[in-house]
């Protein structure tokens, strides 16, 4: 049998050679703990997700708009149910994870804790929050987990589809009534700050970052991620003539990339410590369907036992 | 009633069936029982989108007065809506939800099924591809009940109490209205007396496996078919217009 300090060293001999990790594989329990930490916030992000967006489905102005809002909001819950899965790899099941969401011991992206507030909101997200998601996500096929990875390649095809269609939705209202355009652009001033927190907070002062790179779970920080996003959404913005409500944003020919504002820090420890503006209204809502789904749950599970029994008699 | 207008309307009953269906059904979407009955649930509602989708946009081509899908769709009152009650009562309990999901998938089971050999080919290729979606969706809804009646007590009892409740607005489903007669006449529209024989089989049996028991002498509700609705109807109708309604000028 080989000792802890073998197993460390083909472990780091795996990083080192970009190959994946699986779950047979021996792994530290610091990467695993910190893989079940990212994987099921990722996979909550995805299921509380759906609540701001779902709240414009039954009032999307169009069918077309509403056949793409529901199949959206169906593939975000099929992104939590690939996430889970791969969380389920580490050893920890899917009941344990939804009571630490319900429970407020596991997070999900703060994001989800603005409201939704006019028709611009939902293209407002596609655009910003799924396009800072993709970001992130485009960085994740290449993470060190094969699971995670595998089901990150999965995510990304979808997201960037959700990411133009958001953007479709933004473009007409910007090129549409003065109301319409109004509308988006209220919806970016809104949007544009919380986005730019998805990426987490600045290097200098993230907990898990140096862990996360050093095993190639990321592979770029917070700070990298977020300037991308800002070089590649400012020129979108202005494409339809949208204002990024940013006074010192500036072209930095040196760097190749916009200066901006930082996001307001402390509105973000507000939000993730759980006083944003829907932090108690997003919960409550997942914990209102976990409970009113429990007899359905235990229905199904009542009958499949009666049923093996009869199996198992004839 | 002329054979133009009696398509016309004829149309109407199945597409806003169809969509205010699915305006229940996505209610659900993202509050589903667990995750994977969330995917299901709004996969269903997103199907049955796409064929009130469908029929309205034939609809208003037949109609020839330059309405689309979402002039009808959006610019309506609930006496110009033609649906069956059944679709517009709330959700309750996911019981509930089932119990008349279960109701109209037979009967769009069944009757999509006859619609595929109808002479109207636009109708009959539409149907062709609806009714394998709607295979699935009956399956879903047979599968369900089957467990609700035979899983735990409370499961019994609350799709029993579904049963009870929503069994006054099955009638509707086969009760012909002007239009549909003229249209089963002119050889469009299949027989809602066959579909009812048919119907009444499958539901029987399969409440007979789930333990549940059909309520007996109940007085059968309409009107839908007629424009006179539930008092639901032009709640989910204001939700459902607000934007369009309140800036008809825009695109979206």
């Amino acid at each position: 049998m080989k000792s802890e300090k073998e197993l460390e060293e083909i472990f780091e001999k795996k990083l080192n050679n970009n190959e994946f990790i699986e779950p047979k594989d021996w792994m530290p329990e610091k990467y695993r703990q910190h893989l079940i930490r990212q994987i099921s916030q990722h996979a909550h992000s995805e299921v509380v997700g759906m609540l701001p967006e779902g709240n414009w489905i039954t009032r999307a102005p169009s069918l077309r708009a509403k056949l793409v809002l529901l199949a959206k909001v169906q593939d975000e819950g099929g992104h939590g149910l690939y996430l889970y899965s791969a969380a389920e790899t580490l050893g920890i099941s899917r009941d344990e994870m939804l009571d630490a969401l319900h429970s407020g011991k596991a997070k999900y992206s703060s994001i989800f804790n603005y409201p939704t507030l006019t028709w611009a909101d939902i293209g407002a997200i596609g655009w910003l929050v799924d396009g800072a998601a993709i970001m992130n996500q485009v960085m994740l096929q290449r993470t060190s987990y094969g699971p995670y990875s595998r089901a990150m390649i999965r995510i990304c095809k979808e997201e960037s589809f959700h990411q133009r269609q958001g953007y479709e939705i933004m473009m007409r209202l910007a090129l549409g009534t003065p109301e319409q355009k109004q509308m988006a652009q209220d919806a970016l001033n809104r949007w544009w700050y919380p986005t730019l927190m998805m990426f987490g907070p600045p290097d200098s002062e993230s907990p898990h970052s140096a862990d996360a790179i050093k095993w190639r779970i990321k592979r770029e920080t917070n700070d990298q991620l977020r300037q991308k996003f800002v070089n590649q959404t400012v020129p979108q913005a202005e494409f339809i003539g949208l204002k990024v409500p940013d006074p010192n944003l500036k072209w930095n020919e040196e760097k190749k990339g916009y200066d901006f504002t930082p996001p307001d820090w402390e509105e973000f420890k507000r939000v993730i410590s759980g006083n944003g503006p829907c932090n108690k209204e997003r919960l409550a809502a997942r914990i209102k369907a976990h409970e009113e789904g429990k007899w359905v749950r235990e229905a199904a599970a009542a009958y499949a036992q009666k049923h093996k029994k009869e199996v198992l008699v004839s | 009633m002329n054979y133009h207008e009696a398509f016309f309307k004829y149309l109407l009953i199945l597409g806003d069936t169809s969509l205010i269906l699915a305006q229940r059904l996505s209610e659900w979407t993202g509050h589903g029982p667990f995750l994977e009955e969330d995917l299901a649930l709004t996969n269903i509602a997103l199907d049955t989108l796409g064929h009130a989708n469908v029929l309205l946009e034939y609809a208003g081509k037949v109609e020839n007065k330059g309405r689309d899908q979402d002039k009808l769709a959006f610019f309506r009152n609930g006496r110009e809506y033609f649906n069956v009650k059944l679709v517009e009562l709330p959700n309750g309990d996911y019981a509930n939800t089932m119990v008349r999901q279960l109701f109209v998938d037979a009967f769009r089971y069944h009757y999509f099924n006859a619609l595929c050999g109808c002479k109207d080919e636009t109708l009959s290729g539409l149907a062709q591809k609806a009714v394998k979606e709607i295979k699935y969706h009956y399956r879903h809804s047979s599968w369900w009940i089957k467990r609700f009646g035979d899983g735990t007590e409370e499961s019994h009892q609350r799709t029993q109490n579904a049963l009870n409740n929503l069994w006054r607005f099955t009638g509707e489903l086969f009760m012909p209205d002007e239009s549909e007669k003229i249209m089963e006449e002119e050889k469009i529209a299949p027989s809602l007396s066959q579909i009812q024989y048919i119907w009444n089989e499958d539901i029987q049996s399969l409440l007979k496996e789930a333990n549940l028991t059909i309520p007996k002498d109940v007085y059968m509700q309409s009107g839908g078919k007629q424009g006179v609705h539930t008092e639901y109807l032009d709640y989910i109708l204001a939700e459902m217009q607000s934007l369009p309604r309140m800036y008809p000028d825009a695109k979206w």
